[in-house]
């Protein structure tokens, strides 16, 4: 940890992206309250929640330009060592600033079509962005919980944002109860760790762990880092604490699902790596063996548990389980290696698995979404170019070379390897092979089925264009997959200090 | 000529016509017609600049040669290497070679998306290229692996009417080898520091860990060989492709795991490969015999001939680990004579195939009267395949029984029943195809083979009676490659002895 600036006890520096973001929402509110007519027609509301949509976007842009601008060359912390700014942190905030934006894209053209296009979807987003950034910049239990539950509460509302729809409302009531419930767990693991440590923040905590030297700590503590490890687990829905995705997944509005399967994960991927990493990072021989059953139990889980969906939504919510248990798989090897390879698995999922949710957006048929896998049937023939975008998305998927989730999963495995959980790795070998079946039958389903009733042509240009953007940049990621790659490295280090 | 990247334009010129037919827009008959034309074009020019290879190509070195290299993720060290010997240049010569042939022979046949049929072809050829040439562990793997893909389309989208099923089983099968031959892969480069072939071919791994490697990397090359009992994939997958989908996948794709033996197996790891080869005989030996037995029992055309092909496999297998210098040698030639007799059996089936849409073999009988010059070429080939003596099926079999005699006589006698079996049912598929009378009614007007199939199967003609009568040009390209190969497994055999000695 060298170089390490904690003089200053209240730099706004390196807080500034999140500042001018939370300023931002608040005035996007009131753009949004006093923009409009009260009595105005449905029309009249899109027309504010476009413009907010609009404003939103370049705000999000705005900050992660300014989150480069201020990206320091060594680590900063501030507001009394509660918040850290570290090469770590500006990769994982530029990839959820990415997703934020793409996911705005998405969501217009849906939430105007099923008549609910109101200006504080957008705001939501924007807030619970800066909830993200909150949590990847925590160095402190009380920065986590807060970024943390901001970013949530957010969630919940985003998920019911489609209020006359059942299956919506459920789902953000869901998604809100047991969320709760893990937020409470935390808590109380974060109470255990105080208790028996005297202190909440990371350097600190890091400190005392260490000094354990190998020998097993307390009971108290090591209870605490259950808890914790519980519910952040509930966060990146990784198995047991996965009950919630699916039906969350499917309830939710589209757009609304497609931000759910990146951001919070990048985000809560993130906390949890600098969680286990720094503070625990002494515990290693604690923590490991659990990371590695969640690891293989969420692989598992997301292979079997998809092949059987019939909704596409749900499908991709299993999916997404098994995706996190990939990237579990680097953080069991707790070396730098590995988190590195679950930096560039969660940056290459964001761009595939965001691009396969702007295909399902363009399913519609006579102006209602569908959402049935079967839907899909002839796809290759009525829509050539979406087919074989969420082709070449479910190839990456997949993991199938030379797409990009090739590269992900390489890298993975590299650090599974090197760290010698071959046996895991062998795991997650296999069950990518199952993985693989559910992906081919989309692909099978839009290349060699005839189309029953065909699709819509109509896409939007918005998601026209998430649609080229994410393609371009999965399809041909083997070209020139340096900067990736270095910038990977070189926050994997800074993280770790070395 | 060492100044031009003249490998990495062989392996990418097919991916540029790719791009460029997807890009064509307009009506959909014009289309296709273009969508043929550009394909037949660039995989013309790739085999003219793949001749140039082979006439710059110095057989006197088993070193790599055209070699370019360049810096691709330097993080974990993989770089994007290229480059042949002799063991390679047949097989890239093989590929470049089928690729037109395949898209002439689906020149009238495929009437139904062209545009993505022809792209499917061309892509392919470069995954095929670029992994007979990838002098990187990692590159290597990403080529294999991706080949996959448009084989998977061209099963499932142009196949026949259990493609779905043949598409999958072909899929999962090969990705469940080839995983775990990545894992095996990674734990190299921990062992030894690189993915670079060529250091690795000079690299001594421990022996318990030779084991696991081997096993591994057997795993996925008896796959996709495939060898008996993982070769079930084989016959769905040549039953329910389209002709040029079968000709590709029995002409090249089998021969990756012929090569991954020879290029990794045994080089890499020479003392395990020692160790198992009596494994190795025995599953090729039940193999040979087995499948020839099925393929005697055989209704349908396509599924004979595939059954055949995993009994040739059967031969290479045995040739490649007999560590012989014929052995390894009929190997190789085994391989390549198999690429062109297999190629061209299939593209005899799809002839009849187009014309009276079954491939029973008791739809048909008596062709003779009705296609003579068919007839001919069709026995040309059957007796290519039953390896008559003047036909290349006879130099790569007897090699490699001349090889495995000197190893052991036991499996060379097994393995040579295979050739009768073998003389049994392409003979027997022969009669019954083409003697006979002319009875059935829809062969009453079935028309001889048009000049554009004449011209498909006149390079293969020529082929198999060039590697016949003169198969010296082709052992001598190979050979300072398989000398080398040889000697570093001699050496290894002495080194064991040596061990072994000391151990009393």
């Amino acid at each position: 940890m060298e170089a390490t600036t904690t003089g200053d006890i209240l730099n706004l520096l390196p807080a500034l992206p999140e500042i001018f973001l939370v300023l931002v929402g608040m005035a996007l509110l009131m753009v949004g309250v006093f923009g409009r007519d009260p009595e105005g027609s449905v029309a009249d509301q899109a027309a504010v929640a476009r413009l907010v949509n609009h404003l939103a976007i370049a705000a999000l842009a705005v900050t992660l330009v300014l989150v480069l601008a201020v990206a320091p060359d060594a680590r900063i912390t501030t507001f009394g060592g509660m918040f850290v700014l570290d090469g770590y942190a500006v990769f994982f905030k530029v990839l959820v600033l990415i997703a934020s934006v793409l996911s705005l894209l998405l969501s217009r053209q849906y939430l105007e079509l099923v008549q609910s296009s109101r200006f504080e979807y957008s705001a939501l987003i924007v807030f619970s962005a800066v909830g993200m950034m909150m949590m990847i910049s925590a160095n402190d239990f009380l920065a986590l919980y807060i970024g943390l539950e901001l970013q949530s509460l957010c969630l919940y509302v985003i998920a019911t944002f489609q209020r006359d729809e059942v299956r919506s409302s459920e789902a953000g009531l869901k998604y809100f109860i047991l969320s709760s419930l893990a937020s409470g767990i935390l808590l109380y693991g974060i109470t255990l760790i105080y208790g028996f440590s005297g202190t909440i923040n990371f350097d600190v905590l890091g400190e005392v762990f260490a000094g354990y030297g190998g020998e097993v700590p307390p009971l108290g503590i090591l209870t605490g880092l259950m808890f914790i490890l519980a519910g952040l687990a509930f966060k990146v829905s990784a198995v047991p604490f996965h009950m919630w995705t699916p039906d969350v997944y499917e309830g939710a509005p589209t757009p609304a699902t497609a931000f759910f399967s990146v951001g919070p994960k990048l985000a809560a991927v993130a906390l949890l790596m600098r969680v286990m990493m720094e503070p625990f990072g002494g515990l290693v021989d604690q923590w490991q063996q659990v990371i590695v059953l969640i690891s293989i139990a969420s692989m598992l889980v997301g292979a079997f548990a998809a092949i059987v969906q019939t909704n596409i939504k749900r499908l991709m919510a299993y999916s997404s389980i098994g995706h996190v248990g990939y990237a579990l798989m680097g953080l069991a090897a707790g070396s730098e290696a590995g988190v590195r390879g679950v930096m560039i698995y969660m940056a290459i999922y964001l761009f595939m698995n965001l691009g396969a949710f702007a295909c399902i957006l363009s399913m519609r048929r006579r102006d209602t979404m569908v959402m049935g896998i079967g839907d899909l049937a002839g796809l290759s023939k009525t829509q050539p170019l979406v087919a074989l975008a969420l082709a070449v998305f479910m190839f990456s998927l997949a993991g199938v070379p030379p797409v990009a989730g090739f590269f992900a999963k390489l890298y993975i495995f590299f650090a599974a390897v090197d760290a010698g959980l071959v046996v895991l790795a062998v795991i997650g070998v296999l069950s990518s092979v199952v993985a693989a079946y559910y992906y081919l039958r989309i692909v099978k389903i839009m290349y060699f089925d005839e189309a029953t009733q065909p699709l819509d042509r109509a896409v939007s240009r918005e998601v026209g264009w998430v649609m080229l953007a994410t393609g371009v940049v999965v399809l041909l990621f083997f070209l020139y997959p340096e900067p990736l790659l270095a910038n990977a490295a070189s926050a994997a280090s800074a993280l770790l200090g070395s | 000529m060492d100044d031009l990247p003249i490998l990495s334009l062989i392996t990418f010129l097919p991916l540029a016509g790719a791009a460029f037919i997807l890009l064509t827009r307009g009506d959909e008959a014009v289309v296709a017609r273009n969508a043929r034309w550009v394909a037949l074009w660039t995989s013309l020019t790739t085999f003219l600049l793949s001749l140039g290879l082979w006439a710059g190509f110095d057989s006197t070195t088993p070193a790599f040669q055209f070699r370019e290299h360049a810096e691709w993720m330097p993080l974990i060290g993989v770089a994007y290497h290229l480059g042949v010997d002799g063991i390679s240049l047949p097989f890239v010569l093989l590929s470049t070679l089928l690729t037109p042939i395949c898209i002439l022979a689906s020149w009238e046949s495929i009437q139904s998306r062209v545009k993505e049929y022809m792209v499917a072809f061309l892509v392919m050829e470069t995954m095929m290229v670029g992994m007979f040439s990838a002098l990187d562990l990692v590159l290597f793997f990403i080529f294999f692996e991706a080949v996959l893909i448009p084989m998977f389309l061209i099963i499932g989208i142009w196949g026949g009417p259990r493609r779905v099923y043949a598409a999958f089983k072909f899929f999962l099968y090969t990705l469940v080898g080839s995983l775990l031959m990545l894992l095996a892969m990674l734990a190299m480069y921990f062992t030894a520091g690189t993915t670079d072939i060529p250091t690795l071919l000079q690299y001594d791994f421990p022996r318990s860990m030779q084991v696991w490697l081997w096993f591994a990397f057997l795993l996925a090359f008896a796959v996709k060989l495939p060898m008996w009992p993982v070769h079930t994939w084989l016959p769905d997958a040549h039953v329910e492709a389209p002709t040029a989908g079968s000709v590709i996948l029995a002409g090249v794709l089998l021969k990756f795991g012929g090569y991954g033996f020879l290029r990794f197996s045994l080089p890499m790891f020479p003392e395990a490969s020692i160790e198992f080869a009596p494994l190795i005989f025995a599953l090729s030996v039940v193999a040979v015999i087995y499948a020839s037995l099925v393929a005697l029992a055989q209704e349908d055309m396509k599924k004979l001939i595939a059954y055949s092909s995993v009994a040739h496999m059967g031969f290479v297998t045995v040739g490649a680990f007999s560590m012989t210098m014929q052995g390894v040698q009929g190997a190789v030639f085994q391989m390549l004579s198999h690429g062109i007799v297999s190629a061209a059996l299939f593209l005899i089936v799809g002839v009849v195939y187009d014309r009276v849409h079954s491939r029973e073999i008791a739809m048909y009988g008596g062709l003779v009267h009705r296609m003579p010059v068919y007839a001919a070429v069709f026995m040309l080939f059957m007796l290519a395949s039953v390896g008559l003596p003047g036909t290349s099926g006879f130099v790569g079999e007897f090699l490699v029984l001349l090889g495995i005699f000197q190893v052991n006589s036991w499996v060379a006698a097994f393995t040579a029943t295979g050739i009768v079996l073998g003389a049994a049912y392409m003979l027997f598929l022969y009669r019954r195809v083409i003697f006979g009378v002319l009875t059935k009614d829809h062969l009453k007007k079935i028309a001889d083979l048009s000049p554009r199939e004449v011209l498909v199967f006149l390079p293969l003609v020529i082929l198999v009676l060039w590697m016949g009568i003169y198969p010296s040009t082709f052992l001598d390209m190979m050979d300072a490659s398989v000398a080398n190969l040889v000697d570093r497994l001699e050496l290894a055999r002495a080194g064991m002895a040596a061990v072994d000695v000391a151990g009393r």
